[in-house]
């Protein structure tokens, strides 16, 4: 198989700045919420990104979007540049790109049809503008979401929470987008809707070769989704590698916590897992900590180190890419993560 | 937070001169009598009109004009004098300050005390048959203007015509310091005419305020701790309900002290919005400059104080 | 005696769409020290039922049968003033927001104080320090100077914890546990869940914890209830319900759930359809119009729940035979679809389930009320 990269991202960088000042405002700092992500993304893979709230996660997919402008860094989007695309290029490139918003409830216009509001990307694109054509192709596309296509003319009040994700599905495919970007997508659906919708989406994938960035928090559940995953901490990548890899041995520290962390649906499991609770909480990406960000609740932080010296995101035992002076071995793995034992 | 106080303060003085700025060219270029002439009075002798224009700098082109108003006034707080009396226009402003600001407070303290528990008991009420007639005679009182209200009660209750003639003093405003009895029975009647839309207005907004904040999740949790209903909806309830209304509280205050002109005028009390009326009909600029000044002034710093007083209200809000 | 015991308790609520059935007949019971979780989905009663515990459902609405006997009185047959008295001081309950369940406008201190003040015979000063310690007890540092923060100062795990220092302030008996961790981040819930199990066993308190996550229950709970419409429809031991399942439905949310503890490429198998409305609850199973084993005898039949022979502790409510069941899961453990252990135990091709009927449910509300 070639390996084609859709979108290669480079050095990405999203700060907000804080203002303070009595007559005149002066930037103070900056929330770092994005500080240097690099990331390819391949054609026809399911890349994840899996973080905390505020590691910058959905940051990183309205940048990737361009739904908001990055401080610095490029994206480019099979090669040509988009981080500074405006006007008429952004118009293009939304045909491209695709995004699934995670609450499904308040991403839809109420006073539209579900009709309406799935080929509203062809009436701003100007596809399909013959009236019948257009009717067919959003049947078509509702059948295939798993959809009622006779409902057609129905509002979104009328529609179930599962169904409705299916609508936003729906929208996101009518232009046949090259990627679609779904930013928690399940995580406002009941437990027997998730499956239905993450079933969905993993089938849709596989039949129309889409590409897929999957954004959750969820790790179990990008386990079930992704080819390859990407954790974020405090706006920076710590980890990066393929399913297989990182469930098996996650390296870097932070990612052994968080799949430490997560229940386990099988209790004599659970009740054998040495479970690593981190302290504290995550520091402000407003002032976030020197060299290496995890370093403040790390386990394994030297000081002197880890403090000082910020590690660069590189190759560790078993092929995953972490950032990490002192990554996590094996035998850390298994007494921390007991999931790791189950055979990826 | 200093610094904000400080920056609103820098940016009242600014919306003051813009306000003085905007009054006077209004006035100027309006077509009115000479104020020389309206000053000479009877004596409508060349001479004296000259030196009286000459000493009000009206030979002068506008913005010296204003240059000179300005002067005064930021130096000496002097906002000129009357073209009609020749009176001060500060002293005739300040003498007849007590009066509004009797009316407005007086009104104020009112409609609170009728409004709000009106609102609360609607609230916690809700959907009775209490809180039906509660909201239902508020969107009377509401609909109801000032003026009619005003002439209807004096009607009933007026001393020489009325019908139950109660409030024998009402017409004859006195200061409170001269005659407190006659102060009082003289601003019943325009303080209720005056509370009756705002309590109802208060009334219907405190209970919409509290009807959410009693569905909010922490009420629950109040009601979990075992407190008493009565301290839940008092402590917990009514005190996030009511942070909303001291900003729409600030804002009526100042509106009512610039604005009480009907209510003046129904009711004969000597105060600013008065002055005003008549300055506007004689073309008296001073006194129509001193007026509106003052109130912008009251307004702007009663908004400053609601803000500030946000801050400690509510302490999310961070300036 | 335990605890707490609940007898057929039924809380319905009169709409003007018609009556809200969001408890319908549930029975249970917790001891001292035990923890019991119950699962179940958005409006199958799981929250209702313990807020009503607490009397928060008392609303003129609200029509409540049934026994809650708690330490030996019936909390159902007592007056405000005496529900009053267990509510906060014998009973605690902790929420799913902590950020919109504290007060917005007073310290925390303050808040935790005023819990203490309100069952105890303590000075302000006393009250203050309880609640001092309180918030050192559940880990928060500098307690002293952080009792003066307000919530929006704090982080969502500090503020869950100030929550639960405030329930634990009074030393309950019981505690209730409302989804205590949903909002929170993975490894903040790890947090959260060790500080309840530790506090639980300092307090030898009972514990109620509802929540929608498996794996939370797998984790903390001794005796899961799973919840299906108002109804609890399985109640047994925690290993019992995860490794030796009964009920279609516990089978279903087990096989809908991606999970770390299976390789990877297992199908998700999700459960088709969706909870029916309370309003209008479907006739005899609940469960039968999304239940892949129904036969047509289930539509008509009401389940009650009962003890299986060989385990008085595992309660099931299903009409299918035990022997019936058994050979369902295995095959589902085998790895075989829904439709095709079907096929091969009861014999009949499958039910047509539309995948997500699309009615939309007037469900939810039970939960909000």
């Amino acid at each position: 198989m070639t390996k084609e990269t859709l979108l290669e991202v480079r050095g990405l960088v999203k700060h907000f700045p804080v203002t303070s000042g009595v007559i005149l405002r002066r930037q103070i700092g900056a929330v770092q919420a994005v500080d240097g992500v690099d990331l390819d993304v391949i054609k026809g893979e399911t890349l994840g990104i899996v973080g905390e709230s505020g590691c910058g996660k959905s940051t990183t997919a309205r940048l990737l979007m361009r739904l908001m402008e990055p401080t610095a860094g490029s994206i480019r989007f099979q090669g040509h540049q988009i981080a500074d695309a405006r006007g008429r290029d952004l118009k293009a490139l939304r045909r491209q790109m695709q995004m699934i918003f995670q609450d499904p409830y308040s991403s839809l216009n109420p006073r539209k049809t579900i009709g309406a509001i799935i080929s509203e990307p062809y009436a701003v694109h100007g596809v399909h503008c013959a009236d019948g054509e257009r009717r067919a192709a959003v049947q078509e596309i509702m059948d295939i979401v798993g959809l009622n296509p006779e409902h057609f003319n129905r509002y979104p009040h009328e529609f179930s929470g599962g169904q409705r994700q299916r609508i936003g599905v729906a929208r996101a495919l009518a232009l046949r987008p090259k990627l679609i970007i779904a930013d928690e997508p399940v995580s406002a659906l009941d437990v027997s809707i998730q499956a239905q919708i993450l079933n969905l989406l993993r089938d849709l994938q596989r039949e129309l070769g889409l590409t897929l960035v999957f954004i959750a928090h969820d790790l179990s559940v990008v386990r079930h989704m992704c080819d390859r995953v990407a954790v974020m901490y405090l706006g920076k990548i710590v980890e990066l590698a393929t399913n297989e890899q990182l469930y098996a041995h996650p390296r870097h520290p932070y990612t052994g916590a968080l799949m430490s962390a997560v229940p386990v649906s099988d209790p004599r499991l659970a009740a054998t897992k040495k479970r690593q609770v981190l302290s504290g909480d995550v520091p402000s990406p407003t002032n976030p900590p020197p060299a290496c960000r995890f370093h403040t609740r790390c386990p394994k932080a030297v000081p002197g180190r880890c403090d000082t010296d910020e590690p660069q995101l590189e190759a560790k035992a078993g092929g995953n890419l972490a950032a990490c002076h002192f990554p996590l071995t094996d035998a850390e793995v298994t007494e921390r993560v007991p999931t790791a034992r189950v055979a990826s | 937070m200093l610094a904000y106080i400080l920056r609103r303060l820098l940016w009242s003085v600014f919306l003051l001169l813009v306000v003085s700025f905007l009054v006077f060219l209004i006035f100027y270029l309006l077509p009115s009598a000479d104020p020389a002439k309206i000053r000479a009075g009877r004596v409508q002798d060349p001479d004296v009109i000259a030196a009286i224009t000459r000493q009000l700098h009206l030979d002068r082109p506008w913005y010296e004009q204003y240059l000179f108003y300005l002067k005064d006034l930021v130096l000496h707080f002097d906002f000129g004098r009357s073209y009609l009396t020749n009176t001060s226009v500060r002293s005739e402003i300040f003498g007849r300050l007590p009066a509004t600001i009797s009316l407005a407070l007086g009104a104020a303290v009112i409609w609170l005390l009728v409004g709000l528990p009106i609102g609360v008991v609607s609230a916690v009420k809700r959907g009775t048959l209490w809180d039906r007639l509660a909201m239902g005679g508020a969107l009377v009182a509401i609909s109801a203007p000032v003026y009619w209200l005003g002439l209807v009660s004096i009607f009933i209750f007026s001393s020489d015509f009325g019908l139950i003639p109660i409030f024998d003093t009402n017409g004859n405003y006195t200061d409170i310091w001269n005659d407190p009895g006659q102060w009082l029975s003289s601003l019943v009647l325009p303080w209720l005419v005056l509370a009756t839309s705002f309590a109802a207005i208060y009334a219907r907004f405190m209970r919409s305020n509290l009807v959410e904040v009693l569905d909010e999740d922490y009420i629950r949790t109040a009601r979990a701790k075992g407190l008493r209903e009565r301290r839940v909806i008092f402590r917990h309830g009514v005190r996030s309900a009511i942070t909303p209304i001291v900003t729409i509280f600030g804002l009526d205050l100042g509106i009512l002290f610039g604005g009480a002109i009907l209510t003046e005028s129904v009711f004969n009390i000597p105060g600013i919005g008065r002055a005003a009326f008549s300055a506007i009909q004689k073309a008296d600029m001073p006194i129509i400059q001193g007026t509106v000044l003052i109130g912008a002034m009251g307004i702007i710093l009663l908004n400053l104080l609601v803000d500030v007083l946000y801050a400690f209200l509510d302490p999310r809000v961070r300036y | 005696m335990a605890l707490l015991e609940i007898t057929d308790l039924r809380v319905h609520f009169d709409t003007e769409d018609g009556v809200v059935r969001a408890v319908d007949g549930i029975s249970y019971s917790v001891d001292r020290g035990h923890t019991l979780g119950i699962v179940g989905e958005s409006g199958s009663g799981k929250s209702v039922s313990s807020q009503t515990v607490m009397g928060l459902t008392r609303a003129a609405n609200a029509r409540i049968s049934g026994e809650i006997v708690f330490d030996g009185r019936n909390l159902l047959a007592c007056s405000e003033a005496e529900l009053r008295r267990v509510r906060g001081n014998d009973i605690a309950m902790i929420f799913q927001d902590p950020l919109s369940s504290l007060h917005p406008i007073y310290t925390l201190g303050n808040q935790i104080a005023e819990a203490v003040r309100v069952h105890n015979e303590a000075s302000k000063a006393q009250a203050w320090d309880r609640a001092v310690e309180m918030l050192g007890l559940v880990g928060i540092p500098e307690p002293r100077r952080r009792a003066d923060a307000y919530p929006h100062e704090f982080s969502g795990g500090m503020r869950q914890r100030a929550m639960i220092a405030m329930a634990l302030a009074n030393n309950p008996m019981l505690l209730i546990a409302d989804e205590p961790t949903t909002a929170l981040d993975v490894t903040v819930q790890a947090q959260i869940l060790e500080l309840i199990e530790r506090l639980q066993s300092e307090f030898n308190a009972a514990v109620v914890i509802i929540t929608h996550d498996l794996g939370v229950v797998a984790e903390v709970a001794d005796e899961i209830a799973v919840m299906y419409a108002g109804r609890i429809v399985e109640r047994a031991a925690v290993d019992t319900v995860f490794y030796t399942p009964e009920h279609p439905y516990t089978w279903g949310l087990l096989g809908s759930i991606p999970r770390m503890d299976v390789p990877r490429d297992e199908e998700l198998v999700p459960i088709p359809g969706r909870p029916p409305s309370l309003i209008n609850l479907p006739g005899g199973c609940s469960f039968h119009p999304r239940c892949p084993y129904v036969r047509d005898a289930h539509r008509r039949t009401d389940p009650p729940l009962q003890p299986m022979p060989d385990d008085p502790a595992h309660h099931v409510a299903c009409l299918l035979d035990a022997t019936v069941r058994r050979s369902i899961w295995s095959d589902l453990r085998a790895g075989r679809t829904p439709a095709q252990a079907r096929k091969a135990e009861i014999g009949e091709p499958p039910p047509l389930i539309e995948p997500d009927p699309e009615v939309a449910p007037v469900a939810a509300e039970g939960d909000a009320a």
